[in-house]
């Protein structure tokens, strides 16, 4: 079954590009630290808010344009004429660096921000926090989700009332609220290098009511269903029924719910960074860094590449909401709305 | 001969999916005239339903779903007419009833409103609405009718449900009625309470009868004429007496054996090879 | 108290279900949906239960195993009261009584192979069965219930509702019980499978010894596989006869009434 779905999205035009671009950026998160060409905290005071280095072809080498800053307090960079450093590949674990001994020059494909610090290189590293994040806090979700929810539907009883009771609880206060609630209750008992944990710990409390709701309608319509009689009969014990009976039969709609609010951590976690209640610096994570582009001089003076997050993250959230989309037009075509 | 009020003629459906062209009905004859009741059975995947469905050509559209042959329902050409005509026909000309009246109705609206759509879809001209919609429910007996046009189909039971689906299909008074397994989902009491009311309501307006069934039993109290399927083809067709006590068909004489009968206790029950009589 | 002839005798069975109503969710009154049942099933023998829906005929067999609760009543099985165990001593009973049942698209786990789904109650009855012993015993299975060898691979969606019953009996017949309440198990097949079914039903008493408890609506399927009939509407039985009577001599007006309703042919 699971290799059927995957099979049809292979073969479907659009949910094949969804999982190649997040395919990519998971790898780019994989391997980031052998594809930014600086440590991530890295800085450079002297060049801060850089435009994106322009690259060009000279002597047979690939080669970067060197800029001298024209004026300080604006942040203005304008190209020396004819000057050029050349790019090194393969260079000390690293996909690519500058081949020279200054340790101030710099290749900033992407620009550079507030400190001087390469942005291509923070995207990389703050996508293993972003990406990560959503497919961490997934599992916790879901998990708790099906547990909660297939116990409360199977048992039914008073611990039904009592978890839906809760859930309702969770539900009726406004997210954000609830997030900042938790997120301030927790952080004391985590390091600020660990925040993290801190941020997945709140989301995943958050998400996973709604999904246990779900499963919990659906666990009371399979148990009503012959086979889950039949395993009665045979005197199959409870959990046994529900990780052998229940379990498989709404495992596509939880891969689908799954696929479907990745992007609500993503957001999240862009949303608690973006405030400066979730990942702290010197760490990266993509909306950390969009928080740096709130500030009026970037928006002023026109910093677009520190916007570049902003849309990956846009890429991402798409890409995953598509995905789930498909996914869900293949294991429950009567959802879907054109042919 | 007059003409007949429903002629079929080399009706063929076939589904087209990913999978393959899935061939369901492969050229079948048939006539219905005015009065008539003309029974189809078969078993299930035989063709039976989707053979009914395309009178009207309520079947999903091309690619899906092809249907070839002619179908003409008093001299007019169903398979070359507009939508705007075809809408006139279903409902108007030739009612369905379907197995599952929960299903067929409604849930969120009373089944006055129910039966008063079809009242203003196909006759405008009729004033007093509500009258016509408890006249229909009186004429299949169903009592307190003032009472019951405000009930939602939860209301009432399977039996009663079928009797809403069937005022509603005669409401209009339609000159074919198609019912497909229209007591399949019954208990036998109730079963024979609704045979005995479409019996009654035949007599009364002479209306032409289509059962889909899958039970001799129905087919030789209720009809005049009966057609066996089988793959998707009529594999025999004659009158009711005649096919039920003499069949000719290998495959309807299979099918009548295997059936246990009340009173003609057996030690073993015949069984058919379906692919053997395919051959 | 209990005839040793008999494998099964139920006395007085009772099944009520409480209406709750309010937010205080009070008891306010009870559907009765088995009331006072009183039969008895001959070893070796079929007994059918013949009633319309809503009549309490499905939730009588569900209360002998179990799946709905006893109000009052005794069940004998073997001699050994039955009705009024536990969830513990009642499991080696799960093993001796087993059911099959009425959807054959809805009883076997559209995730599960069919040899998983067959060798499902080994793994709980036979914890100590090799891997290698459970195939084995699922092929036989297989072939006992005419299916093939080749089939132990697929999924239930690859099979027509005739082969999926089969399967349901093949599960049922793995812990070798002695006793099968078959509920509805023909009534959503086509006729000529239904008598494939009814056949191999039989042919299966008659190799294990097997009693059956025999629950229709259908009185023709009724009289050809039981000895005794049981009628039953609004949670009582209101007569009890061998098939012939009931046919030949009805003597209650239920049982008149359900007889004429059937169209003969």
């Amino acid at each position: 079954m699971t290799r059927q779905i995957f099979i049809r999205l292979l073969r479907n035009r659009i949910s094949l590009s969804c999982l190649i671009i997040l395919a990519l950026l998971y790898l780019c998160a994989i391997f980031a630290p052998f594809l930014s060409p600086y440590p991530p905290s890295t800085q450079n005071l002297k060049k801060a808010f850089h435009p994106p280095t322009a690259v060009v072809f000279k002597d047979w080498k690939l080669q970067v344009k060197v800029y001298e800053n024209i004026d300080p307090s604006a942040a203005q960079y304008q190209a020396i004429e004819g000057e050029t450093i050349p790019i090194k590949f393969f260079t000390g674990g690293k996909l690519f660096g500058l081949d020279t001994e200054d340790d101030q020059a710099r290749i900033y494909l992407l620009g550079s921000d507030s400190t001087g610090r390469d942005v291509f290189t923070r995207l990389l590293h703050g996508a293993r926090v972003s990406l990560t994040i959503g497919l961490v806090g997934i599992s916790i979700t879901m998990t708790l989700g099906f547990v909660v929810g297939a116990l409360s539907g199977y048992l039914g009883g008073k611990f039904d009332s009592v978890m839906m009771r809760y859930v309702d609880f969770l539900l009726a206060i406004p997210t954000l609220y609830l997030l900042l609630a938790l997120r301030a209750a927790i952080a004391p008992y985590f390091p600020s290098d660990k925040m993290f944990y801190v941020i997945i710990i709140a989301l995943a409390f958050i998400t996973w009511s709604s999904s246990a709701r779900v499963i919990r309608g659906m666990t009371l319509s399979i148990r009503q269903r012959q086979f889950v009689l039949a395993a009665e009969n045979m005197g199959q014990g409870k959990f046994a029924i529900l990780f052998k009976h229940i379990l498989p039969n709404v495992s596509s709609y939880l891969l689908v719910a799954a696929t479907l609010s990745i992007p609500n951590y993503i957001l999240g976690e862009a949303a608690l960074s973006f405030l400066g209640l979730g990942i702290q610096e010197p760490e990266a994570s993509w909306g950390l860094m969009l928080s740096q582009a709130k500030s009026m001089k970037v928006f002023m003076l026109n910093f677009w590449w520190l916007l570049t997050p902003g849309f990956l993250i846009f890429i991402t959230v798409i890409a995953f909401n598509i995905l789930g989309d498909v996914l869900r037009d293949i294991v429950d075509p009567k959802m879907k709305t054109t042919s | 001969m007059e003409t007949p009020l429903l002629s079929v003629k080399d009706l063929r459906i076939q589904f087209n999916s990913r999978e393959g062209v899935n061939e369901a009905v492969k050229g079948i004859n048939f006539d219905i005239e005015a009065g008539k009741t003309l029974a189809v059975v078969g078993e299930s995947g035989s063709g039976k339903s989707v053979s009914a469905m395309a009178l009207t050509r309520l079947l999903p559209k091309p690619p899906i779903c092809e249907i070839n042959g002619q179908v003409h329902y008093d001299g007019q050409d169903v398979m070359a007419m507009s939508s705007a005509d075809l809408r006139h026909i279903r409902g108007k000309e030739i009612a369905y009833i379907f197995q599952e009246p929960s299903v067929s109705l409604n849930p969120v609206f009373t089944i006055g409103s129910q039966i008063a759509e079809a009242i203003k879809l196909h006759m405008p001209h009729i004033k007093d609405v509500n009258a016509h919609i408890i006249d229909a429910l009186d004429k299949v007996g169903i009592r307190d009718a003032e009472k019951r046009i405000k009930d939602y189909p939860h209301q009432l039971s399977g039996g009663m449900q079928q009797r809403v689906m069937i005022a509603m299909a005669l409401v209009c008074e339609p000159r074919i009625l198609v019912a497909d397994e229209p007591t399949t989902a019954l208990d036998v009491t109730i079963q024979a309470q609704i045979m005995d009311l479409l019996r009654e309501v035949r007599e009364r307006t002479g209306m032409a009868i289509l059962l889909i069934t899958h039970n001799f039993g129905i087919v030789n109290h209720f009809a005049d004429d009966v057609a066996v399927m089988f793959r998707g083809e009529i594999v025999e067709r004659g009158p009711v007496d005649q096919v039920l006590s003499k069949p000719e068909h290998p495959y309807t004489q299979a099918l009548l054996d295997c059936i246990p009968r009340l009173g003609e206790k057996r030690e073993r029950l015949t069984t058919i090879d379906h692919d053997k009589l395919a051959v | 108290m209990s005839n040793p002839e008999n494998i099964l005798e139920v006395k007085d069975l009772k099944v009520h279900y409480p209406v709750k109503t309010g937010i205080l969710q009070r008891v306010t009154d009870s559907v009765k949906a088995v009331d006072g049942v009183t039969f008895e099933v001959p070893r070796g023998k079929t007994v059918g239960l013949v009633g319309e829906s809503g009549s309490g005929k499905t939730t009588t067999g569900r209360a002998i195993v179990k799946l709905a609760p006893i109000t009052s009543g005794t069940i004998w099985y073997n001699g050994e009261d039955i009705g009024n165990l536990g969830k513990k001593p009642f499991f080696p009973y799960r093993k001796k009584i087993q059911m099959i049942f009425q959807d054959p698209f809805n009883s076997l786990n559209p995730r599960m192979r069919i040899s998983r789904i067959i060798a499902e109650p080994l793994d709980i009855h036979f914890k100590d069965m090799s891997p290698s012993d459970k195939m084995d015993r699922v092929v036989e299975l297989l072939k006992k219930v005419g299916l093939d060898e080749s089939h132990v691979n697929r999924y239930p969606h690859e099979f027509s509702g005739g082969q999926r019953q089969r399967i349901g009996i093949a599960r049922a017949l793995a812990v070798e019980p002695e006793f099968m309440v078959c509920d509805e198990p023909v009534s959503a097949l086509d006729v000529s499978v239904q008598a494939q079914i009814v056949n191999l039903l039989k042919d299966l008493q008659d190799e294990l010894g097997l009693s059956y408890l025999f629950i229709a609506h259908d009185l023709a399927v009724i009289e050809h596989i039981s000895d005794d009939v049981l009628v039953m509407t609004n949670g009582k039985i209101v007569e009890q006869a061998s098939a012939e009577d009931i046919y030949e001599n009805p003597q209650h007006d239920y049982t008149r009434k359900l007889l004429s309703a059937v169209p003969k042919l």
